[in-house]
């Protein structure tokens, strides 16, 4: 089965102009990037993927082995790039996938050119004098909620989601199963992000990296934030004036224009 | 006059507005009467700290990204938490109230009490785990039981190439296909192939027996008839079986012959083997006819003999293959002989190159092959005689 297929692999934007690879993080598919490419399309090729278990990712490919340890997405990164014959690729991962990154690149480092963190957390339990955010009750917190929504988050129940109205700027035709993810592999993916620790993959990261964090987050707080900025050698962190966890969703002029900012400066 | 007030206040639903930060705006009687909590504690405070902590993290990542995509939240349900620390299950529902000159955008936000329904979808949610894992445990034995149907390896003779294939047709059930290829003396090989009628434990059991009974009785017998005949007594004294006793069957011996080996052969009821013919040449062995074991006292047996030069190959199938369907309709494969032309487009080959070419049919047949399909083939290599 080719990678193509098996993680919904999308291309748009511009040929030959430089390569995004963004990458959904927990919760959504690549339709959550879809502020940022309509941003970013003139100036950037764009690749989109699923992972595998999420979106419109080949359930078949599902492996609740291989995807319950992070390695398993980011080797699948790996193949994607590598499959596709991407060099020089600036990668944009959200929340988990921003380590779902480091990790492809400290395997491939020659197939990155920079990555670009949205809202990262390399632990978000609580550990010792490091503070992720979470204890592990809430984690099973977490499960219990994505229990509780099982039902009424199947594929099968998904209802067709119409447009909008009052909103007409709103994306009037997202595919009806957007963020209605299969919910026995959401379950898995939310116990290997939420239960996941990369702290020390960290500093084995080396390429150039931007960390872009919110004001106000409560998944990454400021201090995860500045924590991933001092462990990663060449780093930079932005802080946008922004609530939640999702910047390109809530704030998406900003976090393109930070992207876009770090991905490719302007000439001299 | 309606009375809209009241209505905001006192429905039997909590109300919100909240800002595009998720700050609550105002928030109705209802609700506040549901949480304990004053409505001037809750104005200005995020609605996330509502909720459970664990909670927070499916919001933050799943329905505040889905209410700013599509401008609205069906049904997710959540954990509330009012001020004497007891947790609310509730009901959500959202929609967006576009900015205008006057006011920035806000969301509106619907709550009801999901206690009930929580409930019920917490049974169901049990009964469905039940039913993955009792699914699973059925798949595994059927695995289990359907692997020890065959051989776990063939073992021809010496100057004789023999392969095989068994195509699952339902992962949780278990057909009635079986077959073997063994050692019987230093001059001797026997084998056989054949089916059960039905699927399921109840065929699982007779195929056991069946296998078992013809690994016994070709070791006292050298007539393949013979054989056949122990079969059939053994079916009809086997007490509680009926349903399935019925069974086809081809059983043969391998004797080497001059260049290649004799094959006698004795069919009860089953579909005729082919022959590729080492000139490029396919015809069905001579076998049609015979009963199947299992039904009547004395069932009449077909036999024959035939000669394996190098280049010969000997197939042996079930109906899985011959029975397939190839449309919507009631056409089955081989219902104008296509099997025959299939194998004779890949004759002379040897028995591995035409065991790839029917896993390959039967792949690609898919669906259609409604019933398990076993495919048993053996034939004399040209260049091992070259060689000799």
């Amino acid at each position: 089965m080719g990678v193509e297929a098996r993680n919904n692999i999308q291309v748009v934007g511009a040929a030959g102009a430089p390569v995004l690879l963004l990458c959904h993080g927990f919760g959504c598919d690549q339709n959550i990037w879809r502020p940022i490419v309509d941003r970013l399309s003139s100036r950037f090729q764009i690749v989109l993927m699923d992972h595998v278990g999420a979106g419109a990712s080949d359930p078949a490919a599902w492996d609740a082995g291989k995807y319950s340890q992070l390695s398993g997405y980011a080797s699948d990164v790996v193949e994607i790039l590598r499959e596709l014959d991407l060099r020089d690729v600036v990668f944009v991962g959200h929340s988990v996938a921003a380590m779902i990154g480091a990790l492809a690149a400290i395997v491939a480092p020659e197939r990155f050119d920079k990555l670009i963190m949205v809202t990262p957390s390399p632990r978000y339990v609580d550990d010792g004098d490091y503070r992720g955010g979470f204890s592990e009750a809430d984690i099973d917190e977490l499960l219990e909620s994505l229990d509780a929504n099982y039902l009424g988050w199947s594929h099968a129940m998904a209802p067709v989601i119409m447009g909008n109205p009052e909103r007409p700027d709103l994306h009037a035709v997202l595919d009806a199963a957007f963020c209605r993810t299969d919910p026995a592999c959401a379950r898995v993916f939310a116990r290997t992000t939420f239960l996941s620790d990369n702290r020390s993959d960290l500093a084995k990261v080396g390429v150039a990296t931007l960390i872009i964090e919110c004001a106000d987050d409560v998944i990454a707080p400021r201090t995860v934030g500045a924590y991933v900025h001092e462990q990663i050698p060449d780093s930079r962190l932005v802080t946008l004036d922004a609530q939640g966890h999702c910047p390109h969703v809530s704030d998406p002029d900003a976090t393109a224009t930070a992207i876009a900012a770090f991905a490719a400066p302007a000439r001299p | 006059m309606i009375d809209h007030a009241d209505f905001w206040d006192n429905a039997p639903a909590g109300h919100l507005v909240l800002t595009t930060d998720g700050q609550i705006v105002d928030v109705n009687a209802t609700l506040v009467g549901w949480l304990g909590r004053p409505a001037q504690a809750l104005r200005g405070t995020s609605f996330a700290e509502l909720l459970t902590v664990g909670g927070r993290i499916h919001y933050e990542t799943h329905f505040v990204p889905l209410l700013r995509m599509t401008g609205s939240l069906k049904g997710v349900t959540v954990d509330m938490r009012t001020a004497d620390g007891s947790r609310l299950p509730m009901f959500l529902t959202a929609n967006v109230k576009r900015a205008t000159a006057a006011s920035p955008e806000v969301w509106r936000v619907t709550a009801v009490d999901a206690t009930d329904r929580r409930t019920y979808e917490r049974e169901l949610l049990a009964q469905r785990r039940r039913a993955e894992h009792e699914q699973e445990r059925a798949r595994v034995f059927a695995n289990t039981l359907r692997g020890s149907l065959r051989p776990p390896i063939l073992a021809p003779p010496e100057g004789l190439e023999a392969a095989d294939y068994y195509h699952t047709a339902s992962p949780d059930d278990v057909g009635g296909d079986f077959y073997d290829l063994f050692p019987l003396s230093p001059h001797t090989w026997g084998f056989f192939l054949g089916d059960v009628a039905g699927k399921g434990v109840d065929a699982a059991v007779v195929t056991v027996l069946t296998r078992h009974v013809l690994r016994s009785a070709a070791v006292s017998d050298d007539d393949p008839v013979q054989v056949l005949n122990n079969l059939n007594t053994v079916l009809l004294q086997q007490m509680g079986i009926a349903p399935n006793r019925l069974c086809t069957v081809v059983y043969g011996n391998l004797t080497r012959s001059g260049d290649g080996f004799d094959v006698d052969l004795a069919s009860a009821g089953h579909l005729p083997p082919m022959l590729l013919g080492g000139d490029g040449n396919a015809y069905f062995a001579d076998t049609m006819g015979g009963q199947a074991v299992g039904m009547i006292a004395r069932p009449r047996f077909f036999s024959t003999r035939i000669h394996l030069a190098p280049g010969d190959t000997l197939v042996l199938y079930t109906d899985g293959l011959t029975e397939a369907r190839t449309g919507t309709g009631t056409e089955r494969y081989d219902d104008g002989g296509a099997l025959l032309r299939f194998v004779r487009a890949h004759t002379p080959g040897s028995a591995a190159r035409i065991v790839d070419a029917l896993r390959g049919l039967l792949e690609r047949m898919g669906d259609g092959v409604e019933d398990d399909a076993a495919v048993l083939a053996f034939g004399v290599p040209r260049q091992a005689h070259h060689q000799r």
